[in-house]
């Protein structure tokens, strides 16, 4: 009989282990899944990893990974705070539009004026909308005790509608000769979230990012906030002992978190994506949970959780396009990882041992 | 004596890094109340949890009326005659007395006839009991009363109790022994395990004693003096604390007319209570569990706030302050669940170190932590208090029970607290680490510390109180003064038998 045997402290070394081991088993267990669907496992696998970073077109594929791997990294470091102390916020694909939406309605509300203050303004309005949406939720938990899981996933379907009401209404592009969708912010320089090395991907949201990460790290690791964060989430009744204020806790949390979706939501419509259009947001709200979780709520864990994450996403459209992959199989994928990097997540506090079976 | 029922022979067991029982051997008779005496860890649990058939030994074997006997679970035991009754209830409190016992069984006969059943049981052994109550509002007596009964309706040939008497008062304690004579005069053979000493040589007729898992003697607990019986349990000789002759100041801690509504369904109301606590004075609390302690702790290391001046600190009113300010002020509190409630499991010494005493040893800086200095904090708690660990590094859940509650204790009294408020300070804690503890609250009290003590062990409580109040249903008895209190009047302050009555047969 196998059984799980918990261990006296959680292990160092698996910890560090299972986010490779969780990708080395999605590689075997993919491989298997694309021999079943009849294409070259070996170069499947080496087409989804391999090519974005080394391949012939890597010139065009790596500046993609920053500037998908960023609003991953913003969005997640954010979540990773609350999760860590048990406040579930699974609606940044809202507090993503809203903040698009606020950013691009102040830069939009100058146009055509240039300022070099328009962009900075459009980065706190950024915020500020994500922020916000997010203590919509917040406020309801701490006041009426609702539950911050559905408010906030529910208040991501309002936001939907809300963008495809902008984008057809106020913020419509005057000249756009009625076609839905806002002015396009890259022709407009004072509010376009420009590369700051051309050919490179890095824009102002992948500084944020890195920004992010310290400030996450410094925040857990040596500031009384990020310790009573940590102590909530391990040890809730510990944390009242301690003196942790809850209602405090949870506005913080859900407010930084949205704080950060929302940039993230500014720098994409104000960069890579251009304009405000219906179907602008992708889900980098709803993946960004994944990369919370695949980085073990750890910020520098999140930051190369995100690159990863980035990579598959690069990777796969690559296999779709070269090698006839379905869609699905790559989301199966993505599937795969998060599910291997929860599985082997448990031999961190449990060893497995061999033995009879017998209740202590 | 006149047979044998049940022979433990050469049982053993170990667990990794732990030899739980080593060649555990002896009888009990038909008939016998045979006691079961060790301190916490000494091995007692896993003996019973291999007569139970929860446990299976490693090698050994026992003979149940002559013939082998080695259950493989619980049922097979139960089938054999063997009952249980467990120091921690297994009951629903939303659920009443007959479904809570048909749960149990395996093929429950129609509700009314249980009924009729638990009703017949109770009144021959003495043990009034409604089968229609809800269990969340009985007594810890009652619940264990329900326990009892469970056991009985299978008829048991041999019944383990697992320390039953440590939820109970005094005048509770003297119905239930009633039940387990009456139990003993029909030739049920009756398992009894306890670290009391005194209850013991009332009750047993034969003792083993068990020390870190090896059978170190029997006795005759009736000959054999409580002091002869606790050495052999421990070992060696135990000092008694020391208690200075020691001068009372001025009011440190004031509570009046304090009343905090339950927090949860089976939670306890406190009811206007009233204490006040001076400068080298040890307040002990008594009481049977759930009757107000934890709600009590609450309330005085600021979790639970009331009105400003219902807790005052010397003339300045705190009950609206939350736990770092009144720590800032010198009210410092160690809480009675170690894991998850004065200690987060999975932190290391170090953090839970930063967890009280970040205000109060100045371990933060404008919001910033100063770890360096908490590990030093850390580590000398763990020197001065002598716990066993390799280092501040590991996680608390990683320490034993004893040594956890000696981080915790230490880590509040080297604090140098105005106030120290302790709940059950050394419960689950072996003796000599209990005794250290109970040491270090009186050298705190003798330097000038008010103290509360809430407990349920009154041994303890007689051992370092000055004065004593005990909490009934949230509301405290009138404190008095502790030295020359009899049992009885203790167990008068602790609410008597809870209307609990021996039946009438």
């Amino acid at each position: 009989m196998i059984r799980l045997e918990k261990r006296p402290q959680p292990s160092k070394a698996w910890s560090l282990a299972t986010p490779l081991v969780a990708v080395l088993a999605t590689m075997i267990a993919g491989g298997l899944l694309f021999a079943a669907l009849g294409k070259d496992p070996v170069e499947a696998i080496r087409t989804i990893f391999w090519e974005p970073l080394f391949g012939e077109f890597s010139f065009y594929y790596r500046p993609q990974l920053l500037v998908k791997g960023a609003p991953l990294v913003l969005i997640a470091i954010g979540l990773s705070l609350g999760f860590k102390a048990g406040i579930w916020n699974i609606g940044a694909e809202g507090q993503y539009i809203m903040g698009a939406l606020f950013g691009a309605g102040v830069g939009l509300a100058f146009y055509p004026f240039e300022a070099w203050y328009i962009f900075p303004l459009m980065v706190i309005a950024g915020g500020f909308g994500g922020w916000i949406w997010a203590m919509i939720p917040a406020f309801l938990k701490v006041r009426f005790g609702t539950n911050e899981i559905l408010v906030s996933l529910m208040l991501v379907y309002v936001a939907e509608q809300f963008l495809a009401s902008m984008s057809l209404g106020l913020l419509k592009n005057p000249e756009g000769h009625g076609f839905p969708g806002s002015r396009n912010l890259q022709q407009y320089d004072s509010a376009h979230n420009a590369e700051l090395i051309a050919g490179t991907g890095m824009h102002w949201g992948v500084v944020a990012a890195l920004i992010a990460v310290i400030f996450a790290y410094v925040l857990l690791n040596r500031h009384m906030t990020g310790y009573h964060i940590r102590l909530t989430g391990e040890a809730p009744r510990a944390a009242r002992f301690a003196g942790v204020n809850p209602t405090r806790l949870i506005l913080f949390c859900l407010g930084t978190s949205g704080m950060l979706a929302g940039l993230a939501g500014m720098f994409e419509v104000t960069g890579p994506s251009g304009q405000v259009s219906i179907d602008f947001n992708v889900g980098y709200g709803f993946t960004a949970i994944i990369v919370a979780f695949l980085g073990r709520l750890h910020p520098v864990g999140i930051l190369l959780a995100g690159g990863l994450m980035a990579l598959t996403y690069i990777g796969g459209d690559i296999a779709q396009s070269n090698l006839q992959l379905p869609s699905a199989a790559i989301q199966v994928f993505q599937g795969m990882l998060l599910f291997f990097l929860l599985a082997f997540d448990l031999l961190t506090n449990f060893r497995i041992s061999l033995g009879k079976t017998e209740v202590a | 004596m006149t047979e044998v029922l049940l022979s433990l022979k050469g049982l053993t067991k170990a667990y990794p890094g732990v030899v739980a029982n080593d060649s555990v051997s002896f009888d009990i008779g038909t008939g016998e109340v045979h006691a079961l005496l060790g301190e916490n860890g000494a091995g007692k649990s896993t003996l019973v949890k291999m007569i139970y058939g929860l446990v299976k030994p490693d090698s050994g074997e026992m003979m149940l009326r002559g013939s082998p006997f080695a259950p493989g679970e619980p049922r097979q035991a139960r089938a054999d005659g063997i009952a249980m009754v467990f120091q921690h209830f297994s009951l629903f409190d939303a659920l009443n007395v007959a479904e809570n016992i048909a749960l149990g069984m395996e093929n429950p006969p129609k509700m009314r006839d249980l009924a009729s059943r638990i009703r017949d049981v109770s009144e021959t052994y003495g043990l009034p009991l409604d089968p229609y109550r809800t269990v969340g509002d009985l007594s810890a007596g009652e619940r264990q009363r329900v326990e009892i009964i469970r056991c009985l309706l299978q008829d048991p040939k041999l019944l383990i109790m697992d320390e039953p008497t440590s939820v109970l008062t005094p005048q509770e304690v003297e119905i239930l022994f009633q039940t387990l004579e009456k139990l003993r005069a029909e030739g049920t053979s009756i398992l009894y395990i306890s670290h009391k000493l005194e209850e013991i040589r009332t009750l047993c007729d034969h003792a083993t004693i068990l020390r870190l898992g090896k059978n170190v003697g029997e006795c005759i607990p009736s000959e054999t003096s409580a002091s002869e019986m606790a050495e052999l349990m421990v070992g060696s000789a135990l000092t008694p604390p020391e208690r200075g002759s020691r001068v009372f100041g001025d009011m440190a801690l004031d509570i009046s007319g304090l009343s905090v509504p339950a927090p949860s369904a089976f939670g306890t109301a406190l009811r206007n209570v009233h204490l006040t606590v001076r400068r080298g004075e040890i307040l002990g609390i008594g009481g049977v569990a759930g009757n107000g302690q934890d709600e009590l702790l609450s309330v005085l290391s600021g979790e639970v706030l009331t009105q400003a001046d219902a807790v005052k600190l010397g003339a300045t009113p705190i009950g609206r302050l939350g736990p770092v300010a009144r720590r800032a002020l010198g009210v410092l509190a160690a809480p009675e669940e170690r894991l998850g409630h004065a200690a987060a499991p999975d932190m290391s010494l170090t953090e839970n170190a930063m967890l009280t005493g970040a205000t109060r040893e100045g371990l933060v800086k404008n919001g910033f932590l100063k770890w360096a200095e908490a590990t030093e904090f850390a580590k000398r708690v763990i020197k001065e208090f002598d716990v066993r660990t390799p280092g501040p590094e590991n996680a608390a859940r990683s320490l034993s029970g004893g040594n956890l509650q000696k981080f915790v204790i230490g880590r509040e009294v080297l604090q140098r607290p105005e106030v120290l408020v302790v709940n059950q300070p050394t419960w689950g804690v072996d003796a000599s680490a209990a005794a250290a503890i109970r040491q270090s609250l009186l050298d705190l009290a003798a330097g000038g510390a008010a103290v509360i003590c809430i407990s349920q062990d009154l041994d303890e409580l007689m051992e370092i109180s000055d004065s004593f109040a005990a909490l009934n249903e949230g509301r405290l008895s009138a404190p008095r003064p502790a030295a020359g209190l009899s049992v009885e009047e203790i167990g008068l302050m602790m609410g008597g038998a809870h209307g609990m009555e021996v039946a009438h047969v």
